[in-house]
């Protein structure tokens, strides 16, 4: 017997990538996707049924598709399409998780919850750690936003994982997430032009690919693998760390460093215009970084991350178009400047020159 | 000088025409140190102090030679080289080191746009903690140098004590209103050590607030004194520097100098204890008399939001310039070890032997600190 998979959140591309991916894995039976709008992208003969998670209705879904693991991947940060507004976000993220644990409360056949969450939880603060466990309590919970949304939908599972033992529960807080079709408001702050930062601050940044989260999420949705266990919290991010400078670098775009003041203001601003969600916890982010320890995902779910953080953003680099100050141009420069004929003493010259 | 011997406590009285600046600086501070006498604290204090040179003119501080001659001439070159670097990669200008001959300048103007190369391109490799290896040994090292070797003329001992590889924990004593001392430790260690060792130090959380201030510490390797941080590091095998005095030994005013504060809650010993790496402690001579701090302007500080605002004869009296340190000579000795291997693993949780342990780190490095006070010919030379 074949398993069921439902999953939620298949209008974005992630959660599409993952229903086609599942489609072909021998032991999947059918795959239902959900979602509240019908995705433009195809789902590779997965059923989709269009329903939003935050009716009751999901728990006609569920009790008819008789699906054996719940795939739960729409928390997410960004509004699909820019349409909808940051509250209707919310809603979709807690009372829509809320919702889809009824539902799962309720089915006898549910036996694997796997939870998309980030990392978030952890907010981002001076007095914190350098590097978060899974244990490590945040020294500041996050104020609003999507991070106070993962926070909430974690104590929401939490609370689901004590009423039904017998149901496998896996959560999966991913770092920021990068890969050529990111959709996350990091990506789109990297698509800037100049990067606006903060002025005093160079953030500690971690990243995951879009192909790793694939394969996580394929890993905790079937039975664990000998040795292994896939239940329980996890933090998932490529090995290593990049800077915010380091980044903004290798993307060949400016920085602009800004006071913290202004920084917040910009983005209360822009949030206010609806340009984009640069939302508070966004600019903490941006201010004091955030590295977590992803021992757990090696030693317990025995997950090795295929991109480290660094190749990560240059897979996510690739697929964006140069910048103003192109890495290659700047090499370019200081190579010619390596390649001039040493005249004697004068030779210091036009170092000091490009240092300038 | 032969009263400079004595604990420099109650020698300001006769140095206090000794010269210029010093001698400004000092005497307000007897006035202080007075005052508290007569509180009745003081007493206390001076019969502690005053029994101490019989005991350590005892002698057996003699390992001492380890000084200058062989570890200064296998730091030279490295010097060079990263000063070539800096010249060429930062901005001063490479013309001045014309003189070591075209193909030592033609090198050097490689390496140095290699390294401007590969900082433009952002390729370069930060650990989980933001340390940035290449920029604080290019860059950083060769800044803090200069103030290391030429303004406090910084003597180091015992270097041997400290590990060729594995984690070890040093813990250091903590003074000068400015946390310089850890930084001329990082120096010490870096420019000393033959395995090329980097010591990553443990910061107060008001360095991470502040801006500029967190993203150096960060690539010095610095992270937030925290348990957490801390037991990682020494996992992976890192010299980790920790001051448990925090601000009370930082701040304190100049008349307590080389009175050890209490010593945080001990977190630090059971950390050792449950990484199983030994204790250094090292004592550090010439801090403390670098900012005399002869006030705290309390509200100010609320105000600041800092643990305290020094008043020094000079700062803020004459703005910048009040904020120049006083060039004191410094002494760093790193003490014999103290192992931690022959303590069993639940250990770390009995809060007796997290007492005793502590209290023995403490009165070694008091000890040392009191011996090198005694060596001292003057707080300037």
């Amino acid at each position: 017997m074949g398993k069921v998979v439902l999953v939620t959140g298949v209008a974005r591309p992630l959660g599409g990538r993952f229903v086609r991916r599942i489609q072909r894995d021998p032991d999947v039976d059918r795959v239902v996707g959900v979602d509240a709008v019908r995705p433009a992208h195809h789902l590779g003969g997965a059923d989709f049924v269009q329903t939003d998670i935050q009716q009751p209705t999901i728990a006609r879904v569920l009790a008819e598709s008789g699906a054996d693991t719940v795939v739960h991947l729409d928390v997410t940060g960004t509004p699909l399409g820019g349409g909808s507004s940051r509250t209707a976000l919310k809603e979709t993220n807690v009372i829509g998780t809320m919702q889809l644990l009824g539902a799962c409360q309720k089915s006898p056949t549910v036996k694997r919850l796997v939870v998309k969450s980030s990392t978030n939880v952890y907010g981002s603060a001076p007095r914190d750690p350098a590097v978060f466990t899974e244990t490590t309590p945040p020294k500041s919970l996050p104020s609003g936003g999507f991070a106070k949304d993962a926070v909430e939908v974690e104590g929401y599972v939490r609370g689901f994982a004590r009423r039904r033992p017998d149901v496998a529960v896996c959560v999966l807080r991913f770092a920021n997430i990068l890969g050529p079709a990111a959709d996350s408001p990091l990506a789109a702050y990297f698509s800037l032009p100049v990067l606006p930062t903060v002025l005093g601050y160079d953030p500690r940044l971690q990243f995951v690919h879009e192909d790793d989260v694939i394969d996580v999420l394929r890993l905790a949705s079937y039975e664990p693998r000998r040795s292994t266990l896939n239940s329980g919290t996890f933090n998932i991010a490529g090995d290593g760390v990049l800077l915010l400078s380091q980044c903004s670098r290798r993307l060949g775009r400016p920085t602009v460093p800004l006071l913290l003041p202004a920084v917040t203001w910009a983005g209360s601003l822009v949030r206010t215009l609806g340009m984009s969600d640069f939302s508070p916890e966004q600019v903490r982010l941006l201010t004091h970084g955030r590295v977590v320890s992803t021992d757990q995902m090696r030693e317990t779910l025995g997950f090795t991350a295929k991109y480290t953080t660094a190749e990560t953003f240059t897979d996510f680099v690739r697929s964006r178009g140069p910048g103003l100050l192109p890495p290659k141009a700047l090499a370019g420069a200081v190579d010619r400047i390596a390649a001039l004929p040493l005249p004697g003493t004068g030779s210091g010259h036009p170092p000091k020159q490009s240092a300038n | 000088m032969a009263d400079a011997k004595v604990i420099p406590f109650d020698d300001d009285r006769s140095r206090g025409g000794a010269g210029g600046a010093g001698g400004a600086a000092q005497r307000p501070s007897r006035r202080r140190g007075a005052g508290n006498r007569r509180n009745g604290a003081g007493g206390a204090a001076m019969g502690d102090v005053q029994p101490l040179p019989g005991r350590a003119s005892g002698g057996d501080d003699a390992p001492v030679p380890r000084a200058s001659g062989a570890s200064r001439e296998s730091r030279e070159p490295r010097a060079g080289h990263d000063g070539g670097d800096l010249a060429s990669g930062a901005a001063p200008g490479a013309e001045s080191g014309s003189g070591h001959g075209a193909g030592g300048l033609e090198q050097r103007v490689a390496s140095g746009l290699a390294f401007l190369r590969r900082r433009l391109t952002g390729d370069y490799a930060v650990d989980d903690f933001g340390y940035d290896e290449e920029l604080t040994d290019q860059v950083l090292m060769s800044l803090l140098r200069p103030v290391y070797e030429k303004y406090f003329r910084v003597e180091v001992k015992g270097v041997e004590n400290i590990p060729s590889e594995g984690g070890a924990l040093i813990v250091a004593n903590h003074s000068g209103t400015l946390p310089l001392d850890g930084l001329m430790m990082q120096v010490a260690v870096h420019d000393n050590h033959p395995a090329d060792r980097h010591l990553r130090l443990l910061a107060a959380d008001l360095v991470f607030m502040l801006p500029v201030v967190n993203e150096l510490a960060r690539k010095l390797g610095h992270t937030l004194a925290c348990a957490e941080d801390a037991a990682r590091l020494l996992e992976q095998g890192e010299l980790v520097g920790v001051m448990p005095e925090g601000f009370k030994g930082l701040g304190k005013p100049f008349a307590d100098r080389y009175k050890l504060q209490r010593f945080g809650r001990g977190g630090f010993v059971s950390t050792a204890l449950r990484a199983r790496t030994p204790i250094i402690p090292c004592s550090i001579v010439g801090a403390e008399e670098i900012y005399p701090m002869i006030g705290n302007a309390r509200t100010v500080a609320r105000l600041l939001g800092f643990p305290y605002f020094p008043l020094t004869p000079t700062f803020p009296w004459l703005g910048p310039l009040g904020a120049v340190p006083l060039p004191t000579k410094w002494t760093i000795q790193f003490g014999e070890p103290i192992h931690t291997e022959s303590y069993p693993p639940e250990a770390a949780d009995d809060p007796m032997l997290m007492f005793n342990l502590t209290d023995q780190v403490r009165e070694q490095i008091q000890h040392t600190l009191y011996k090198l006070l005694v060596q001292r010919r003057s707080v300037f030379f």
